[in-house]
């Protein structure tokens, strides 16, 4: 016997598959249409749910803890405890519950997002300031009013800024989903590793980090339509 | 052009605010009234309870007992939002919405009272012509966009755009530079000449109080009322010491400035009398031109620079005295 690597069985595959060299072009063109789309349609879901999910749960849970400060100590606490979980532990706990399925995975991934969500929607909120908070008191604003027409507009920017980060992460993040079910990005990349196929694992790669890039630009766009007072031209 | 409000009386009957904790009231037992349309300046060094006594008019600091009648209503038996949309408020940090243009800062109230679109639109354009914000340049520009003095013409013309018949304000051009400080006052002046509200205007600038009330209040430490006058008596006749040091040894001089040529007696001309000055100016520049002159006397001219007479050093002690 020979000590000579395995070469896999690609069929008709190229030389640049056969040789499995860093890129190969020809594969991903071949394999668009049935391995690489379809698992970045699944990671942008997952990702879309996870990150709708954890804002939708931080979004309230800091409206609650701005009214109620004593809430604020508790979610933190809670939200930093989920942070600081292994994902594959947090699977490996929540697979006997929920099973392998798209759900243990949520779970997971909405967990990581509430941290920093949280933080930036109560930033934001209590960046209000002052001055502004007594003029709107003194109009007879009432609370629901400065909360819906104050307070919320101008915590946008921290929100923003906590949704980039939040769906940037979770991009990453779901890669993982494949150690429970078969979706999204990190699918290919677990299937080529077993044989250490580097083409499959670099396109996955960089699909995911386009897809990082594009999101937290479609963000970013999203912020200017959303806040034009705040990049106002100084003309007086 | 809707017709101007009825101007209403406001009327502090041993109001007090207690806080928790303190010994010292923050305004104790203060009874004075406001007769409608009047400016009333509170006046008076920090701790006086100036601002807490404004700022029960409109409920944003409760009373501890006593009232505040608004229009002969007592604020306590008023609906806390009703009230604060019914009347105007200033502060000297401005607090304009950073993320709302200069219009819709503007219709801020207004909008809560559900005005129509078209009826916002129109009155927000007639308050930045009030306060001289040409609307075409300014309606559509954030705070970010604007100059210290600008944003609180803003601030007034946003207090001012339900038509309220109450006015507070808190020390509104503290924060300016003296000559944007004066010029607001002069239009403020101005403004309340076409609109005659009841104005509360807090301040610890004396000479502001002189300037822009019909009345003022004098606070001491403790919130105690020690003089409520106008400011002419306030000068001539200081109920006591603090009141007297609160003014300022310079009070003769600040009652010479109340009063201009036009208004005193005057001596008839006789013969050539140098300096000359206008009849619109202060007694107060008059006698410092008489000084520097080294004159005893000063021929008073009118806008057509005809002679109106004589003042002489010797009338103007009078008129002090």
């Amino acid at each position: 016997m020979t000590n000579e690597p395995v070469i896999p069985e690609f069929g008709e595959a190229s030389r640049c598959v056969a040789e499995n060299r860093f890129f190969c072009a020809d594969w991903v063109r071949d394999n668009w249409a049935g391995v690489l789309q379809p698992a970045l349609v699944e990671h942008v879901k997952l990702t879309a749910i996870a990150v709708a999910a954890g804002f939708a749960i931080a979004f309230v849970a800091a409206l609650v803890a701005h009214r109620f400060r004593l809430v604020e100590g508790p979610f933190a606490a809670f939200s930093a405890i989920v942070y600081t979980i292994p994902s594959i532990a947090l699977f490996q706990l929540l697979v006997p519950v929920t099973g392998l399925s798209v759900l243990t995975v949520e779970i997971a991934l909405v967990g990581y997002t509430l941290l920093i969500l949280f933080r930036n929607v109560l930033e934001g909120l209590r960046s209000t300031p002052p001055e502004v908070l007594e003029a709107a008191r003194g109009m007879g604003c009432t609370r629901r009013q400065t909360l819906w027409s104050v307070e919320l507009p101008l915590a946008l920017p921290a929100i923003v800024a906590g949704l980039r980060v939040a769906t940037v992460s979770t991009i990453a993040l779901a890669t993982i989903a494949a150690f429970v079910i078969p979706e999204g990005l990190g699918r290919p990349i677990f299937v080529a590793l077993r044989d250490y196929f580097k083409t499959e694992i670099v396109a996955a790669g960089l699909l995911a980090i386009a897809l990082a890039l594009v999101a937290d630009a479609l963000l970013v766009l999203a912020q200017r339509a959303l806040t034009p007072w705040a990049h106002a031209r100084r003309t007086a | 052009m809707r017709a101007p409000r009825q101007a209403v009386e406001i009327v502090f009957d041993h109001a007090t605010k207690r806080y928790p904790g303190r010994e010292v009231p923050a305004v104790d037992d203060l009874s004075l009234t406001i007769a409608p349309g009047e400016v009333c300046c509170l006046v008076g060094p920090s701790g006086g309870g100036k601002t807490t006594a404004m700022k029960l008019v409109n409920r944003l600091v409760e009373l501890s007992s006593g009232e505040v009648r608004v229009d002969g209503r007592s604020v306590r038996s008023l609906d806390q939002t009703e009230l604060r949309r019914g009347i105007g408020y200033v502060i000297q940090q401005v607090g304009l919405f950073p993320h709302m243009t200069v219009a819709e800062n503007v219709a801020t109230v207004p909008k809560l009272l559900g005005w129509s679109r078209a009826a916002i639109d129109e009155r927000v354009d007639e308050l930045l012509d009030l306060v001289d914000l040409p609307a075409r340049d300014y309606r559509a520009r954030y705070a970010s966009q604007l100059s210290g003095g600008e944003r609180q013409r803003v601030g007034l013309a946003r207090a001012l755009a339900a038509d309220p018949p109450v006015m507070l304000m808190d020390e509104p051009f503290g924060a300016l530079d003296p000559i944007t400080r004066a010029r607001l006052q002069r239009e403020l002046l101005r403004i309340q000449g076409e609109l005659r509200k009841t104005i509360i205007f807090v301040t610890h600038d004396i000479d502001e109080a002189i300037l822009v009330g019909d009345r003022i209040a004098i606070l001491r430490e403790g919130g105690v009322l020690v003089q409520y006058d106008a400011p002419d008596a306030l000068l001539a006749r200081p109920a006591d010491e603090f009141v007297a040091r609160f003014v300022g040894a310079d009070r003769g001089l600040k009652r010479l400035s109340l009063v201009r040529l036009a208004d005193v007696p005057l001596d008839p001309p006789n013969g050539a009398v140098t300096p000359v000055a206008p009849d619109g100016t202060t007694l107060r520049d008059a006698l410092s031109l008489m000084l520097s002159e080294g004159s005893q006397q000063l021929l008073v001219v009118d806008g057509d620079e005809r002679p109106r007479g004589v003042l002489t050093l010797e009338r103007l002690t009078e008129l002090l005295s």
